[in-house]
């Protein structure tokens, strides 16, 4: 079980806005890329985020690049799932494979900057604690939810050897 | 039932027939990494403790920043050279160009699976591969393991037809395409572009088109092969690299989206989403501070002679810096030679060598504040040319030529 504070961001929250190309020297830092996290969304949210807060976005959040960076530092800086109404799916993809858990609903519009969510993955249940409302979304394929619960697609091969597909 | 292209391919490399939603594992036949997103996927390779490559080719381009800009940076591609050396991958280093250019021109095949770690892998797409941009742990399994992960995506067929008017190029008919199904319009699908405008069109054309299919949400970005295909793999001497691969008659698609491309005026993408597309002519006048012609987008051969017939004879307004960058090697060798690079000098501009220049906003060009950048790049995104206080529009290399000269943004119409 996710719980979790809520930031709330609009629509087409792009890979620039979550890793700045200004910083590309910094992706090998990755503490110190984390540190300008989300800033050109909201210059306050790097200072501002603590651990286990969930970031609550519109359509198509994580457009743009390839950049595995994006999702790696958002999980760096604490954050414990993201819920969306739509991914891109190459940063749909990096934060499965890096184990930040995403949620895909349209309960966004339900939920406020500041109200307390609990999210539960496997079964697909999302609660507003604050408003008391319940939402339900579809889980993630099996295959998925394996590599999300190990933490990674790297623990994943790690633990069998191979893709068990 | 028929297949995709996008499902033959896949289909082919498993030896069974995939559908839509199927998560399945492929091998792959090309897996690369540029020098933004290399040297994650060496440490992981590392980590993950591969003792050799398992793809068929790998190759590391220094690309992004190239030449290196600042020590961070030239330390980081080191390690790609180290580690090209090392396990016996290709390195494709500083000069040599943008990845998606040298992947077309040295490496794609059609019906292969291609992985990158840059998104606009899809670009090979154009050449009849599944080509798809992915993170930098994929590719730390996929040089390991030879295979990755795929979820196998429903496809949209883009049925073009007609002819472009003079002064409209590919870059408008994938802006318009853009427009009108939106960022996400295409999310988690392939792109299927087919028909008869298709089928004459170049293919350095086409490979502007496959180029942007991800800033719809696409997959990949994939055409039929062709004669034109075998003929451009001929001009690189891989010839012998060639298969034909069509869709099947009776596939099953998702949507299917008919275009007459005559309909299409020269476009331009508004700050700050590429989805953001009007005709130049409606906001023609904006004052444009810097002009960049060049990218895995527009960065071609055809890109710069089309530039350079606008250019010839004149200069860029003053108040403009107009910056011009080949997308390869080869690109600036035959421009070189045709006399290109002389109309360019001559007109002001300042021409970079082989890269993705001011395009990723790391070096080359980064604006000022409140400056207007006119691009032939693929994305507009706030903060990507380096300052999230610029501005970027996305435009054709002929729309971005005559708006040097003026200084405004332009309709090229008006040149022609």
């Amino acid at each position: 079980m996710i719980r979790g504070r809520v930031w709330k961001f609009g629509d087409d929250i792009s890979t620039d806005h979550i890793a700045p190309g200004r910083y590309f020297h910094l992706r090998t830092n990755l503490p110190e890329l984390a540190k300008h996290v989300l800033e050109d969304a909201r210059e306050d949210f790097p200072k501002l985020v603590k651990p286990g807060d969930i970031i609550v976005a519109g359509r198509n959040f994580g457009l743009g690049s390839s950049r595995e960076h994006a999702p790696r530092i958002i999980k760096l800086a604490g954050v414990s799932a993201v819920v969306a109404k739509s991914f891109a799916r190459i940063f749909y993809r990096n934060a499965i494979n890096i184990g930040l858990p995403l949620v895909e609903t349209d309960a966004v519009d339900r939920i406020s900057e500041g109200d307390v969510v609990e999210i539960d993955l496997e079964s697909g249940r999302l609660k507003n604690l604050t408003t008391g409302e319940k939402y339900t979304f579809a889980p993630l394929p099996p295959f998925m939810m394996e590599v999300l619960k190990l933490g990674g697609i790297k623990e994943y091969i790690r633990k069998y050897g191979d893709y068990r597909i | 039932m028929g297949l995709t292209l996008a499902e033959k391919v896949i289909s082919e490399h498993i030896g069974r027939e995939v559908k839509p939603g199927d998560i399945v594992v492929v091998p792959v036949d090309l897996a690369f990494v540029q020098d933004g997103t290399g040297p994650l996927t060496v440490e992981e390779f590392k980590d993950m403790d591969f003792k050799s490559l398992k793809a068929p080719k790998a190759v590391l381009f220094i690309d992004h920043a190239s030449p290196s800009p600042r020590k961070e940076l030239s330390n980081a591609q080191k390690v790609l050279r180290e580690f090209a050396e090392e396990y016996h991958a290709i390195l494709s280093d500083v000069g040599q160009g943008i990845c998606h250019q040298i992947v077309a021109e040295r490496y794609a095949r059609p019906g292969d699976i291609i992985v990158g770690a840059d998104s606009h892998t899809c670009t090979a797409g154009a050449l009849g591969a599944f080509a798809t941009g992915m993170g930098s742990t994929d590719l730390a399994l996929a040089f390991g393991t030879g295979k990755v992960w795929l979820k196998v995506p429903s496809t949209v067929r883009f049925e073009l037809e007609g002819n472009l008017h003079k002064g409209v190029t590919a870059k408008d008919v994938i802006l318009k395409i853009i427009g009108d199904i939106g960022a996400d319009g295409a999310t988690y699908q392939a792109m299927e572009f087919d028909g008869e405008f298709v089928r004459q069109l170049s293919v350095e054309s086409r490979l502007t088109i496959s180029n942007m299919a991800v800033e719809a949400g696409a997959k990949t970005g994939i055409m039929p092969s062709d004669e034109k295909v075998k003929a451009y793999l001929d001009l690189y001497g891989r010839g012998s690299d060639f298969t034909e691969i069509l869709p099947d008659k009776d596939a099953e698609y998702e949507r299917i989206i008919k275009i007459d491309v005559s309909t299409i005026e020269p476009l331009v993408s508004l700050p700050h989403t590429v989805d953001n597309v009007r005709p130049v002519a409606e906001v023609k006048g904006l004052k444009i501070d810097q002009v960049f012609i060049g990218t895995c987008t527009n960065g071609r051969l055809e890109d710069l002679r089309l530039a350079a017939s606008i250019l010839k004879g004149k200069k860029k307004a003053d108040h403009v810096r107009l910056i011009i960058q080949p997308a390869s090697i080869d690109v600036y060798f035959k421009a070189l030679k045709e006399g290109l690079m002389e109309i360019f000098l001559e007109a002001g501009a300042v021409v970079l060598p082989p890269g993705c220049g001011p395009c990723v906003g790391i070096h080359q060009g980064i604006p000022a504040d409140g400056e207007k950048v006119l691009s032939t790049q693929n994305r507009n995104f706030k903060g990507r040319a380096g300052n999230p206080f610029a501005e970027i529009f996305l435009a054709s290399p002929a729309t971005a030529a005559a708006s040097a000269v003026t200084g405004f943004l332009t309709d090229p119409r008006e040149f022609l």
